[in-house]
């Protein structure tokens, strides 16, 4: 027995060594691919990630005020010893001029406290002697007011949540406590509704138009359903911007479409089709219709028709059938469909920002000017972190039920 | 063994050439459109011309973000960039441009109008913007900036800037606050809410627009019967393509732009020489002949054609009731104004 | 031939007629937009409206006479040349070791692999425009190049793959026992029944990097316009209807390669159909 089962386990530990021999090649394969995502596109995307949180500013510029700031009760205005930190500090903020960071970080906290700060600062080096404190408030009265002390002692630390809290419309009070902003500036929770809302509009547009045109072509004949597919292909291949272009040229108030409105007497004058919400639900809906219809189609392909006719020779009638037998086993097509185009939509840019109007802006435009324009980059990467958890979280869903190799490409 | 030393200097210099013939290229950015023609031909072509330099030129809308990446990460391939007075202020406090060395300039910073207002600027430009109109299409042209706000007496969609920006300001002397207490009233949150306000009257027959170039195209298109617009792309239109449109000289806000040299620039000499050019009297004078705007440099004035003078928005004609912007309040108050307005405009 | 089935009821018949018509007209939909556009392209008027007064190339001849529209069509075949032949390289290798059912964590790996296809691309391009300021690659070719190259990439480890499905490993084991190096029985026995899939997924990663903007408008300065950023700014500023003429140019561009796309799908489609096991 011992002696039979010898080669069995030499053959196993053989076994085991190609295995790990093939792994290991694979391995190899894989590697640099592997590796240039990670260099490339992973590591950005984590230190976008860190940026939503951290924040050394006020750490880094304000040392002694912040350490002074620890021993403070919060009531009222902090003592001589917390004013002369201060007055330390911005003699090394005017040294390697950083007089602006504090400005700009404080600002985001105190409307207006920007250029107040940077005065400050210039002020700071010509007081000569202690006590400090009734000079300070003498150069400017912020000092002698608690908000900016609790600001600076709020956001002392190196890492901060103002960023991720403002993408929530949340802020926190000089009480350290998280309320909402006020009515005039909440503006993020409705961007990130409005983009839930409109993926949502298109996913569901795109399945009442995809799952009849796939129920007719997957039964249609071979030959004719192929030709007809390139209509569903020719669209799937041309890029995102030719076709926002089209409809922006389709839109226009004397385009196309007015114009053939206007020719038929449907109506006086042009619709605003152009920078609406109509238009870029119409544009969104044009380009992912296909993303929705091929999966569905491709199921529908490989339901044998024999389960129709057992159902409607079983007595079944048409509605009853299609309800309890085709339906079902189309989920999974209607599944795979849908969950892209919504993760999809999610992420739009270019559409709304070309053809939308100033209430069809959706997260990713708001990143871009939180960028570009607004020159925030803890609040572009606060907002980028939101929107890349929610869609992490569908695209899981969808690897695990899916399996995103199984996207079809055509 | 020396064939091989030889072949690997070769080599060596093949690769350096390229890289010092890209070092001598100086990068300067401007504004793209017809300003960006107008730079070309006023300064890129003629100094590339005089001096045998390269210039690379760049366009952008103001996005300091990419200036701001360069420097701080130590990679800066602009040098000179071409910004308003607001995006000046903030970048030169945070040091994102640099102080301007007017001795080694050698140009006189008395002669420049508002060279004073920023460390870091040698001013090139006075825009305006204005309210402009298809001379066509109003049966009487407006005279007063409540033109913009009065739907009774002009009807339809009007272009306005996607930005508080200017439109705050004219909200307010719209609704008969004085031009020299404008920023006063908009210091104070009630002032700023009359703002809003006044703007929420006009607000469903507002198209917005972002680029330059939109204004005249969206009067070509009949889209609205009044735009906010940049003075000097309204002139374009009327001279280059013959458009039918005039500009309201009333309640103009005129503000200033000018040329920042990137903080760590890799070809500073050769960025002053640039700007030294670009600040010649002579030179401002030329970029008049391609576009209207007030040159920054006061002794341009008598070097400019005749022609064009009546249209420049410092012309003493138009500026009767034209006003600076205070680039102080919006560099404090833009990230909020704007918040609000972004709200405002969304919903 | 389009008849509905035998068993149908009368109120089955109104349906598939009915679905029929409805499908005409999403299939319409479909299209119209894009046939809608091409025609304009060639408008002697300078307004997108029809119908056009007369015909005129002149968007055409404004195209390849600008420099600025000809400049930024040679940097983007350019750029999605260097692109497709990295992500070529690397994704089929890729997809040559995932190929491994047994692989531990294979998809998992699959799952990171192809993450930069749906990742928000506006999130590509700021943490790309973050990180890449560090290593002087802002404005740069090769920048945009690495950026186009995580884009495309996953494309190439899709169509590879798909074509691996049933693919046995032991072909390769046996063209090594009976004496090949491994790589001429890689040479002669796996590629090329796996080239339909690496050119498909090459010309995948060729109109990723061709069509791509978002990245583009981030990461590309100086004198970068690519094509697809040029027709951006042109959108954007509402200049002319060249735009319309470079968006056919693009409509055509693609099309071709992706129809040759498709052939090759289907080829090896077949090919794999007569492959006993």
């Amino acid at each position: 027995m011992l002696q039979a089962s010898r080669p069995a386990g030499v053959l196993q530990r053989q076994f085991a060594a190609a295995e790990r021999r093939a792994h290991g090649r694979a391995l190899i394969l894989i590697l640099p691919l592997f590796l240039f995502v990670l260099v490339t596109f992973a590591a950005p995307v984590v230190f976008l990630l860190t940026r939503a949180a951290y924040d050394p500013s006020i750490a880094d510029t304000l040392p002694r005020t912040v350490a002074s700031l620890a021993r403070w009760d919060g009531k009222e205005t902090p003592g001589e010893e917390t004013y002369a930190a201060l007055v330390a500090d911005f003699r090394q903020v005017a040294d390697k001029n950083t007089a602006a960071f504090i400005g700009k970080r404080l600002n985001y906290e105190i409307s207006g406290v920007r250029s107040k700060v940077i005065a400050s600062v210039r002020k700071s080096l010509s007081l000569t002697s202690p006590p400090y404190k009734e000079q300070m408030i003498a150069a400017d009265k912020i000092w002698g007011e608690r908000p900016i002390w609790a600001k600076i002692k709020q956001s002392g630390g190196a890492l901060t949540d103002h960023y991720l809290l403002r993408s929530l419309d949340l802020e926190r009070n000089v009480d350290n406590e998280i309320k909402r902003v006020p009515a005039s500036q909440a503006i993020y929770l409705s961007v990130l509704w409005r983009t839930f809302y409109i993926s949502a509009l298109v996913t569901l547009i795109t399945l009442l138009l995809a799952y009849p045109v796939a129920l007719v072509l997957a039964h249609a004949p071979e030959r004719i359903a192929n030709i007809l597919m390139i209509f569903v292909l020719v669209p799937f291949w041309t890029s995102l911007l030719v076709r926002t272009t089209a409809w922006f040229v389709l839109l226009q108030d004397n385009g196309p479409i007015n114009e053939t409105l206007q020719f038929l007497n449907l109506s006086d004058a042009p619709l605003k089709l152009i920078f609406s919400r109509f238009g870029t639900v119409t544009a969104m809906t044009h380009i992912q219709l296909p993303f929705t219809l091929l999966p569905i189609y491709g199921v529908m392909k490989g339901i044998s028709p024999s389960y129709m006719r057992a159902a409607r020779s079983l007595g079944g009638g048409p509605f009853y059938s299609f309800r309890r037998i085709y339906l079902p086993l189309t989920m999974p097509g209607i599944g795979a469909g849908c969950l892209l185009t919504f993760i999809l939509c999610l992420g739009y840019y270019i559409t709304p920002a070309l053809v939308g109007g100033a209430g069809d802006q959706m997260v990713s435009g708001v990143i871009a000017s939180a960028l570009n324009q607004e020159n925030n980059w803890g609040k572009a990467s606060a907002l980028s972190a939101i929107l890349l958890v929610v869609t992490m979280a569908l695209f899981f869903v969808y690897n695990r039920f899916i399996g995103i190799d199984k996207v079809r490409l055509g | 063994m020396k064939i091989r030393m030889f072949a690997a200097a070769l080599l060596v210099a093949a690769i350096s050439v390229p890289v010092l013939a890209q070092q001598e290229a100086l990068t300067v950015v401007s504004w793209g459109g017809a300003y960006q023609d107008s730079v070309r031909k006023a300064f890129f072509e003629p100094f590339m011309k005089e001096t045998g330099a390269k210039v690379i030129e760049e366009e952008f809308n103001g996005e300091i973000a990419k200036v701001r990446a360069m420097v701080e990460t130590n990679n800066v391939t602009w040098d000179v960039v071409e910004n308003d007075s607001m995006t000046t202020m903030a970048a030169c406090a945070e040091g994102i441009v640099e102080k301007i060395d007017w001795a080694k300039l050698g140009l006189n910073r008395d002669e420049f109008i508002s060279a004073d207002a920023s460390e870091c600027v040698v001013p090139s430009i006075l825009y305006a913007t204005v309210v402009a109109y298809d001379t066509t299409k109003l049966k009487e042209p407006p005279t007063s900036i409540t033109a913009l706000f009065d739907l009774e007496k002009y009807p339809g969609k009007r272009g306005l800037q996607k930005s508080p920006f200017v439109n705050l300001e004219w909200a307010l002397i719209a609704d008969g606050v004085a031009a020299k207490d404008v920023y006063d009233v908009l210091s104070t949150p009630e002032g700023v809410d009359r703002a809003f306000a006044k703007l929420d009257s006009i607000k469903k027959d507002a198209i917005w627009w972002e680029a330059g170039a939109q204004p005249p195209q969206m009067l070509v298109d009949g889209q609205v019967v009044l735009t906010t617009a940049w003075n000097g792309r309204i002139y374009n239109a009327v001279e280059k393509d013959k458009k039918p449109f005039a500009i309201l000289w009333d309640h103009q806000a005129l503000d200033w732009q000018g040329w920042n040299v990137v903080t760590g620039a890799k070809n500073r000499e050769a960025a002053y020489k640039f700007i030294a050019f670009a600040g010649r009297a002579d030179r401002q004078a030329d970029q008049t002949n391609y576009i209207s705007y007030g040159p920054g440099n006061k002794n341009s004035i008598p070097n400019i054609n005749p022609d064009i003078l009546p249209h420049l928005p410092t012309n003493p004609e138009n500026m009767k009731t034209g006003f600076i912007i205070n680039a102080q309040f919006w560099a404090d108050n833009l990230d909020t104004l704007r918040e609000r307005f972004n709200v405002w405009v969304a919903q | 031939m389009l008849k509905p089935p035998p068993y149908a009821m009368p109120v089955e018949r109104l349906l598939f007629y009915a679905g029929w018509a409805f499908t005409a007209l999403v299939l319409l939909f479909l299209v119209a937009p894009i046939l809608a556009v091409i025609p304009l392209s060639f408008n002697a008027e300078p307004y997108f409206s029809y119908p056009m007064p007369g015909l005129s190339l002149q968007w055409y001849r404004d195209f390849f006479g600008n420099e600025r529209w000809t400049g930024a069509l040679m940097l983007s075949v350019r750029l999605a040349v260097t692109v497709t032949i990295c992500a070529t390289i690397l994704g089929t290798m890729a997809a040559l070791g995932l190929s491994r059912a047994s692989l531990p964590f294979r998809s998992a790996v699959m799952g990171v692999l192809l993450l930069p296809m749906i990742v928000p691309v506006i999130i590509v391009a700021v943490a790309v425009f973050m990180a890449f300021a560090y290593f002087g690659l802002i404005g740069t070719f090769t920048g945009l190049a690495l950026a186009h190259t995580a884009l495309a990439a996953p494309f190439v480890v899709i169509t590879v793959t798909s074509t691996l499905t049933g693919f046995d490993w032991n072909l390769h084991k046996a063209a090594q026992s009976l004496g090949a190096t491994p790589f001429f029985a890689f040479r002669k026995v796996v590629l090329p029944l796996i080239l339909p899939g690496v050119v498909a997924g090459a010309i995948f990663a060729f109109v990723i990097s061709f069509d791509e903007v978002v990245v583009a408008l981030f990461l590309a300065s100086a004198e970068q316009r690519t094509l697809p950023k040029q027709m951006f700014s042109g959108i954007r500023e509402m200049i002319s209807p060249t735009i319309t003429a470079a968006a056919t140019i693009q409509v055509f561009f693609s099309i071709c390669l992706l129809v040759g796309a498709e052939l090759l799908r289907r080829r090896s489609e077949r090919l794999r159909n007569v492959q006993p096991g």
